[in-house]
């Protein structure tokens, strides 16, 4: 859902994770390390995100590795590309007009005065 | 003419702009002006047409518009705010089907060499998003306002 998606990642800190496991899959630690933050506070964020679908977890060896679940910001992307769409017909139709009022403006009102 | 430009800015704002090669009074009144609004703002490549439109382009003044899809209608309406032509524009509109959610428009009309930027900063209702807070009320709140803009969407395309 698009709004889960927003909801998870309108969080500050989330957001940040988010932007760090682009680089690939993290562990824990490293992400509080590189983002300064404590591990429960880690944790607590990365439940939100997982919740959320934006996340999955994989252990390997001792560790438990985090990684970045595209479909969600897809479907974001998705969801925002619809409503684009609708602004760029408009605004076509919009250039068509103002292009016509403008042409209207100049040189037909200076032929009119003649 | 350049491309639309579309940016998320937070989680209840988007931030839409295009350059139009006219000048900001031409495109100051085909924003406002009903009669030339009717021209441009339904989609209409999705059979959408507009059944009715009217403006009262002042501050404290309100407009509506109604788009048809075959036998649908649907209502957008709201109220200026600031009126400062041809350079600004600050209103409230609503999706008419979820009255309690109005979005803020701000629109901003840049001239330069005879083209102008137009850029339309659409804030979403939600106080608790503003205040960054993750509360369920926040949650439930937004998920209304992004439900209401998914649904108009999906009427409209």
């Amino acid at each position: 859902m698009i709004a889960e998606t927003m909801t998870a990642l309108a969080e500050p800190n989330r957001f940040r994770i988010v932007e760090l496991l682009r680089d690939g899959p993290q562990p824990v630690n490293d992400i509080g390390q590189r983002l300064r933050m404590n591990q429960p506070q880690v944790s607590k964020h990365l439940r939100v995100l997982k919740d959320a679908g934006l996340v999955d977890v994989h252990p390997r060896a001792q560790q438990r590795l985090y990684e970045l679940r595209p479909q969600p910001l897809q479907e974001l992307d998705q969801w925002l590309a619809r409503y684009r769409r609708l602004w760029d017909e408009r605004f076509e139709q919009l250039d068509e007009l103002v292009a016509e009022l403008t042409r209207k403006n100049q040189p037909t009102s200076r032929k009119k005065r003649k | 003419m350049s491309d639309t430009t579309m940016e998320m800015r937070s989680d209840r704002e988007i931030v839409i702009s295009r350059t139009f090669r006219a000048p900001a009074r031409i495109l100051f009144d085909a924003w406002t002006r009903a009669d030339l609004v009717s021209r441009w703002w339904a989609p209409k490549s999705h059979g959408v047409e507009i059944a009715h439109c009217e403006a009262d382009v002042r501050v404290g003044g309100k407009y509506r518009y109604v788009l048809r899809k075959g036998d649908d209608e649907f209502a957008f309406s709201g109220t200026y705010s600031e009126v400062t032509p041809p350079t600004r524009l600050v209103y409230s509109h609503v999706f008419e089907a979820f009255p309690d959610s109005p979005v803020t428009v701000t629109v901003t009309f840049e001239e330069l060499d005879g083209e102008t930027r137009l850029v339309a900063h659409e804030v979403y209702p939600s106080k608790e998003a503003l205040a960054g807070a993750l509360s369920s009320g926040m949650e439930h709140g937004m998920r209304e306002t992004m439900d209401q803009l998914d649904a108009l969407v999906a009427v409209l395309l």
